[in-house]
């Protein structure tokens, strides 16, 4: 049998997709809006999806949460086919509504506890202050959620997601809506959790520079239907560096490919249009 | 300049207002206080209480009734009988409801049959049902049913339909389906729609009871509020005529002002789901 050191342990895949494509039915015909998109994510990565608005990248984790089933394609989490949803994959979403408004912010993230692992009242509470405490709320426990800030509702979503034993977590523009100085702390507090934790993190956003910043691994989507243009290794940036040549190279080469990427769309269209005449 | 405005903190005068629960019952007060005062001087100045009773004749005659001749138990006998019906038609709606959340062609058929009845009057089906159950509690309470049954379905079939879509999703992530998902999740985020449903059928349950009553008396034989109304006015007592009706008043404006209120102020309110 061969030693294994802690050095060399083989990264397991967490999540996978694997040419995933959408439709969406309309009135008339359907419309493509994931084009065979294909993944991986390994445990402790942080992979992160980006693209322009519209450009199916909600889909993509809509699909990865099973709350939508891929047109084609195929999702694998631990290596087993991922059929509907379920608390193995945590979803975090950008609508400060994902607190429950009947339930203080201790109950809404004893919730998954109690429903989806069935622990008792009492360890269900215990372990919801503990992770409120990670992620900085524990002043805010016993407090209705429409009584928070729009950046403590989401810390209070994030906590909901680290108090199960789930690992994979999936944020769909978990900051969007949040003031620029809000958000710049909670993706510092969201790295140093993802240090500690070791969670394996799906990330969907339109921001170049968060998409560089919080992930490992950058995913550059196309605009409508969602296509992947190229993929980033963006393990070497951290919010404390988001600045120097190296940064910056990368971030006028994603805008240069997103804008490359409009044009020819831009052209496209354009060339739709003169077609009938 | 800042070192100015450091010491002389800006205080806000809020315009004069009583604060809190103690104001929103003294204006009540003064309002209910005025239009009785309008009574009162509309009746000394037609001067015929056969017609108009004044307001302390009406407030005499309810105090004794009240005192006197059981009116208070009469009450009793309409709101036991209103409860029992009200009771049974939130639960069949409530079970209604769930399968037409979970069934496209149930919620068809829930939608188009609640489009049938609602516009018919629940008194209208009355010597209808005299004739299936006779002269008893269960016409009152088929009545009762059909009264409350449809705007309740429709106001909580709305308010199911209005949860936002992300605790829809947060319910099905956490792997909630069927009852749970609608006991934890349709359930509580619905429920400003179903109070409002509750209140609406508390309304109509009330008055339907109460005409419904003015056709025959409730079945415990000694009568309800409506058929002592009816009484009174066969025997020209205008006075307790009246001070049924105040009665029917106050216990609708305790049930809405009080009852409800409370329920509200312990959940929606304090959710921050209401204002």
């Amino acid at each position: 049998m061969l030693a294994r050191t802690d050095d060399f342990t083989p990264a397991r895949p967490a999540f996978e997709a694997r040419n995933l494509t959408l439709d969406y039915r309309t009135s008339n015909g359907s419309l493509r809006a994931v084009d065979d998109v294909s993944f991986t994510a390994c445990e402790g990565e942080r992979l992160v999806l980006l693209g322009r608005s519209g450009c199916g990248k909600s889909s993509i984790l809509k699909m990865l949460a099973g709350f939508i089933a891929p047109t084609e394609g195929n999702i694998f989490v631990r290596g087993r086919p991922a059929r509907g949803a379920g608390p193995d994959r945590i979803v975090i979403f950008q609508e400060f509504d994902q607190l429950l408004p009947w339930k203080t912010v201790r109950e809404n993230v004893a919730f998954p506890l109690r429903v989806a692992e069935g622990v008792s009242r009492a360890e269900a509470r215990d372990r919801a202050a503990e992770a409120l405490r990670k992620v900085g709320l524990e002043r805010a426990i016993d407090v209705f959620p429409h009584t928070l800030s729009g950046g403590m509702k989401q810390r209070a979503a994030i906590a909901r997601a680290l108090v199960t034993n789930t690992d994979i977590l999936l944020m769909d523009e978990p900051f969007a809506a949040l003031d620029a100085l809000t958000r710049r702390r909670l993706q510092e507090d969201l790295l140093a959790l993802a240090e500690e934790e070791g969670f394996t993190l799906l990330f969907v956003t339109h921001s170049i520079e968060e998409a560089i910043l919080v992930g490992t691994k950058l995913h550059l989507l196309s605009a409508h239907p969602g296509r992947t243009i190229t993929t980033f290794d963006t393990a070497e940036f951290r919010l404390g560096n988001a600045s120097g040549d190296r940064f910056d190279s990368v971030v006028s080469e994603v805008n240069g490919l997103l804008f490359d990427e409009r044009q020819r769309h831009q052209d496209r269209e354009d060339s739709h249009k003169k077609e009938p005449a | 300049m800042s070192d100015i405005a450091r010491s002389t903190p800006v205080r806000i005068v809020p315009p004069f207002r009583l604060p809190g629960w103690g104001g929103r019952l003294l204006r009540k007060i003064l309002i209910l206080a005025l239009l009785a005062g309008i009574w009162q001087a509309a009746a000394l100045w037609t001067d015929k209480p056969i017609l108009i009773p004044s307001f302390t004749a009406t407030m005499t005659a309810l105090a004794d009734g009240i005192l006197n001749e059981g009116l208070l138990s009469a009450s009793w006998t309409s709101l036991a009988v209103l409860l029992k019906g009200y009771a049974l038609a939130v639960v069949i709606a409530l079970t209604l409801v769930s399968i037409a959340v979970a069934n496209g062609f149930a919620r068809e058929t829930l939608h188009t049959v609640v489009s049938m009845f609602m516009p018919l009057p629940a008194i209208a089906i009355l010597p209808l049902a005299m004739l299936w159950f006779g002269l008893g509690e269960a016409s009152l309470l088929f009545v009762l049913v059909h009264a409350v049954l449809w705007p309740f379905a429709l106001a909580a079939l709305g308010g199911f339909d209005g949860v936002p879509e992300t605790q829809r999703l947060i319910g099905r992530n956490y792997g909630l389906k069927g009852p749970a998902y609608i006991v934890h999740i349709l359930i509580p985020a619905a429920l400003p729609s179903i109070l409002y449903g509750l209140k609406i059928g508390w309304a109509f349950a009330w008055r339907t009871l109460i005409a419904a009553e003015l056709v025959f008396g409730a079945s415990s034989g000694e009568g309800g509020l409506g058929w002592y109304i009816f009484r009174n006015r066969n025997e020209l007592f205008t006075d307790k005529v009246f001070a049924g009706l105040a009665l029917v008043i106050i216990i609708g404006l305790f049930v809405e002002g009080v009852v409800f209120r409370t329920i509200e102020n312990i959940t929606v309110r304090k959710w921050g789901m209401q204002r």
